[in-house]
């Protein structure tokens, strides 16, 4: 695959041999808990870079706090492993100054939605180029086991033993909310999905946000377990594809429709044809619909969970347009002349 | 008519009004124009932190002090000769900094029942004799305006608005500043709108005629030029020479600049300042909230720019977690707090020096940051220059601490030949610096230069050299996590080293006959006042010794050794005690806390009181 022409990554330099997954591993002794979902994604990024063919150098990994924020150890590249919540705003000044690097961001549930809920959603808006990978396992799993910002209501953890009872976020539906171009969801498990999710973001311009269904087996085993169970997984997963109607049911037999009072909603093919079915519009540019995909799915049993890309339009990032002033600035005003802004338009001689 | 003229060594002026009557306008003008006459001079803006409190209240008043000379001055002065009035609410407000004998110019339309009400006075002090010992000149400035702009296609309201103008001409007549100057920035202010043009060059002319005319003032004043060293000067506010000194910077360590900021008073001009300079290579950064504009400046410094954050003290508190990481990852960064009154909101644009603990502790573990501390607005620009000295050196975050004063304050500044600043050219890693047990290669990002202490600054794009960093705790030289007890002490200790190892000047006493009991020493924008009670004081034939602190952390060397060397030593500052308690702490000498915070800055004749009251004293201490 050529990334010339891809202007998210045209800036990037290019490796001149050819990589495989093992150019990215580091010698760190990988300490996640065993069985962690975690392993999964660590493997199916190693394995999907070589295919960008871009110089290890010039790719960055920077992450906030909680067991997903280690990522960067592990990659043999460059990264930083920052402070709880901010990794965004890190990236942000980084992709910002350095147009030559692939900026990527590690966060988790807590990190990316609670103390850093801030940054992340004007991440998104800005559309700095910055790609964020949330691993959501709907629970604190460094801090041992309390509920997070996208468990269920009513989770019994360590610091809710009756209960938790704020209503989660679903980030899908936050990130649509706060004018982001690239939203996707993808599950740990699912190595293929997760690869071609990556491989979109990665040549998305500006932010992108990338939500991953993550296992923590320790705190919250199987949160995700309809989407995994080959028995029920494609009766509860809708799989969105841009051009394609929007269709799923162990037999192809449910779908997606509008229905005559302007909702969205989950139908059976012989209810309604299958010619009347939705057809999914990643690049629509208004996100209504992306964000009616986004609701279908019931927060506790999982039922009509779409993953895929649920949106992908072109804005030209914050850093392209940064750079644009700066040159812009030069061109009209010439290079600064630090003698002559010093002395300014008021002086006097003695 | 010609008037006698007097020839005056120093005047200080205060223009007084409500916040919307254009009285730091007005003061900013009077101030170019002294500053292009050659006098030395010294500002002191005071204003309110709403931007338009209640019309004609006391909690509206905007004042701006200026106090100019034909010799060497230090401070916008303790009490004015002459105040000007808008309304009885800055009459009432600064009456007690006007001294007695001294002239109140006094807008007698505003001068209404109301609005004496609204403050509090029943009868109108410029009838009831309560201001006899002033020199009251009691003038129609709004409705003299209007009937000067007449004849110009002007509003009432827009009419009444040029009344700043004929106050600053009649300023600029009594004290005989050349008009020029303001005519040309008018043009250059009103250019695009001809008819408020003129009628603000016919209030400034009406203004200036009625001092010429009537019979209210019998003499001009002139204050001659003050002797200053050769070269070619401007006036400079400290922000406008911090943002400049930031560019410099940037061209010293031949690096782009970057600032990651949020506004926050009274810090946001330095963001402003530096937004207008992109063509110099400058990105700033807006960001929403402190938070991120500091971690977007650490996120600038990982990928090798100049990284600059601004702040005031309740941003400080915010960005502590993000200067501990900075101290850890051992970048270059630098931290402008422009201090103002606290704790909390405070007082947004009342200046205070009491985040000198903070930007020394204000932090979890043992993270300690270098600090430097700017003494007057032109010394901004230097400081900015000298903490990016510091900051790509020895790879640390550096406090620069100025203060809401030296922010807003101004005075004439030598203009630095640009091509005489210091180089200090950063060089980043390109090159593994490491051998393993098995003679293989590597790059060690936390192997440290032995004379600076300093890491290795490998950013991202440099093949081979790809590492991880980050707030975990690091093993010596590899950099890697590592938890074990006796590495964490050595870094601990390493990092504490590489900042007590700085390498900084000496102290300087100003100590003339090196005779001096007591001494005094202060530390950033106190300089001004405590240089002029030292002044006095040795007029007055009492031996006093000068130091002032530009470092507070560390500090220079021989710090201890000139505390001990004197029988007395007295630290003011414009906090309850912060930097006294670490001479304290460290030297264990018992200095004499000498404190206010009163969100001014001290005047010289409270210092002299302390000199005067320790040297009577002395004995018993």
């Amino acid at each position: 695959m050529s990334t010339d022409s891809i202007p998210a990554l045209s800036l990037v330099p290019k490796t001149e041999g050819k990589q495989s997954a093992k150019d990215f591993k580091t010698d760190q002794e990988v300490r996640w808990c065993p069985g962690c979902g975690d392993y999964a994604i660590l493997a199916a990024v190693q394995g999907f870079l070589p295919e960008l063919g871009l110089a290890r150098e010039n790719i960055v990994f920077i992450s906030g706090i909680g067991c997903s924020s280690r990522f960067p150890y592990y990659m043999n590249t460059y990264g930083m492993h920052s402070i709880h919540g901010r990794a965004p705003a890190v990236a942000s000044g980084l992709a910002m100054s350095r147009p030559d690097l692939s900026v990527w961001v590690i966060t988790g549930d807590g990190d990316a939605l609670s103390i850093g809920g801030n940054h992340l959603i004007h991440a998104l808006r800005r559309n700095v180029n910055i790609k964020i990978l949330l691993f959501n396992n709907r629970i604190y799993g460094l801090t041992k086991g309390q509920y997070s910002p996208t468990s269920e209501v009513g989770k019994i953890t360590k610091s809710t033993p009756m209960g938790s009872l704020d209503y989660p976020f679903n980030p899908v539906s936050v990130a649509l909310g706060a004018e982001a171009t690239f939203v996707a969801r993808t599950v740990d498990s699912d190595r293929k999905h997760l690869t071609e999710v990556l491989r979109a973001a990665a040549e998305h311009e500006g932010t992108a946000l990338v939500e991953i269904y993550q296992n923590c087996n320790i705190f919250n085993d199987g949160a995700w377990e309809p989407l995994k169970d080959s028995d029920v997984r494609d009766d509860v997963t809708i799989r969105l594809a841009h051009g394609q109607p929007i269709r799923f049911g162990a037999n192809g037999e449910k779908g997606v429709a509008r229905m005559p009072d302007g909702t969205v909603q989950v139908v059976t093919v012989e209810e309604v044809g299958a010619q009347n079915l939705l057809i999914h519009d990643a690049h629509a540019h208004d996100p209504g619909v992306a964000f009616a995909l986004s609701r279908l799915s019931d927060p506790v049993s999982l039922q009509d969970t779409p993953i895929g890309i649920f949106r992908d339009v072109p804005r030209a990032s914050y850093d392209r347009l940064l750079r644009e002033q700066l040159a812009e600035a030069r061109e009209t005003q010439g290079v600064g002349d630090l003698g002559a802004l010093l002395r300014g338009n008021d002086t006097w001689t003695v | 008519m010609s008037k006698e003229l007097v020839q005056l060594d120093q005047v200080i002026i205060r223009f007084a009004g409500d916040s919307g009557d254009g009285m730091q306008l007005t003061g900013d003008r009077f101030t170019s124009t002294t500053a292009a006459f050659g006098n030395d001079l010294s500002t002191l803006p005071d204003f309110p932190a709403e931007i338009r409190a209640p019309a004609g209240t006391l909690a509206g008043v905007s004042a701006f002090q200026l106090h100019f000379a034909d010799h060497d001055i230090m401070t916008p002065g303790d009490s004015a000769h002459v105040l000007v009035a808008m309304n009885p609410a800055a009459l009432k407000a600064n009456l007690k900094d006007v001294r007695r004998g001294g002239d109140i110019i006094a807008n007698t339309d505003e001068f209404t029942k109301r609005n004496l009400e609204k403050v509090g006075y029943h009868a109108s002090p410029l009838d009831d004799g309560s201001l006899d010992s002033y020199k009251v000149h009691p003038i129609a400035l709004t409705s003299l305006t209007v009937e000067a702009l007449k004849d110009f296609d002007l509003g009432k309201k827009e009419a009444e608005r040029a009344k700043n103008m004929f106050a600053l001409g009649l300023l600029s007549w009594l004290y005989h500043r050349p008009s020029d100057g303001t005519i040309e920035w008018l043009t250059g202010k009103f250019g695009k709108k001809p008819e408020i043009l003129r009628a603000n060059i016919a209030a400034f002319e009406a203004g200036w005629s009625y001092g010429e005319t009537t019979e209210e003032f019998s003499v001009q004043y002139e204050v001659r030029p003050a002797a200053q060293p050769p070269g070619t000067y401007r006036n400079i506010s400290g922000n406008l020479a911090l943002a400049y000194g930031l560019i410099a910077a940037g061209q010293c360590a031949q690096l782009p600049v970057y600032l990651g900021s949020y506004p926050i008073t009274p810090a946001s001009d330095i963001l402003h300042e530096l937004s207008k300079h992109k063509r110099f290579g400058v990105t700033t950064f807006q960001a929403e909230d402190e938070i991120a504009g500091v971690s977007a400046a650490i996120g600038a410094a990982y990928g090798g720019a100049l990284a600059v954050t601004t702040t005031s003290g309740p941003g400080l508190a915010l960005k502590s977690e993000a200067i501990g990481l900075a101290v850890s990852l051992e970048l270059p960064l630098i931290i402008v707090d422009v201090q103002r009154g606290g704790p909390s909101t405070g007082l947004p644009t009342k200046t205070e020096q009491s985040d000198l603990l903070q930007a020394m502790f204000g932090r979890n573990g043992e993270a300690p940051v270098p600090i430097v501390a700017p003494r007057s607005p032109s010394d901004c620009f230097d400081s900015a220059i000298e903490a990016a000295r510091i900051a790509t050196t020895y790879r640390t975050p550096v406090f620069i601490l100025s203060d809401g004063y030296l922010a807003n304050g101004s005075e004439p500044w030598l203009v630095p030949d640009a091509d005489e600043l210091p180089e200090f050219p950063v060089t980043f890693a390109t090159e593994l610096n490491h051998t393993d047990a098995d003679g293989k290669q590597e790059y060690w990002p936390y192997k440290r230069d032995p004379h600076t202490l300093a890491r290795p600054w490998a950013v991202p794009g440099t093949p081979g050299l790809e590492h991880r960093i980050g707030g975990l705790e690091k093993a010596d030289g590899s950099g890697h996590i590592a938890y074990d007890a006796a590495n964490h002490d050595l870094m601990v200790r390493s990092r504490a080293a590489k900042v007590a190892g700085i390498d900084i000047p000496l102290l300087d006493v100003d100590d003339p006959d090196a005779d001096a009991t007591l001494l005094m020493l202060g530390w950033g924008s106190t300089y001004g006042p405590i240089g002029v009670a030292c002044k006095h004081a040795r007029r007055a034939g009492l031996k006093v010794a000068q130091a002032h602190l530009r470092y507070l952390n560390p500090f220079p060397a021989n710090t201890g050794e000139v505390l001990k060397r004197y029988q007395h030593v007295i630290v003011p500052e414009m906090n309850l005690g912060q930097l006294a308690m670490l001479l304290r702490a460290k030297y264990l000498v018992d200095v004499i806390s000498f404190t206010q915070v009163r969100g001014m800055p001290f005047k010289s004749d409270e210092l002299l009181q302390a000199i005067e009251d320790v040297l009577a004293n002395g004995a018993d201490k």
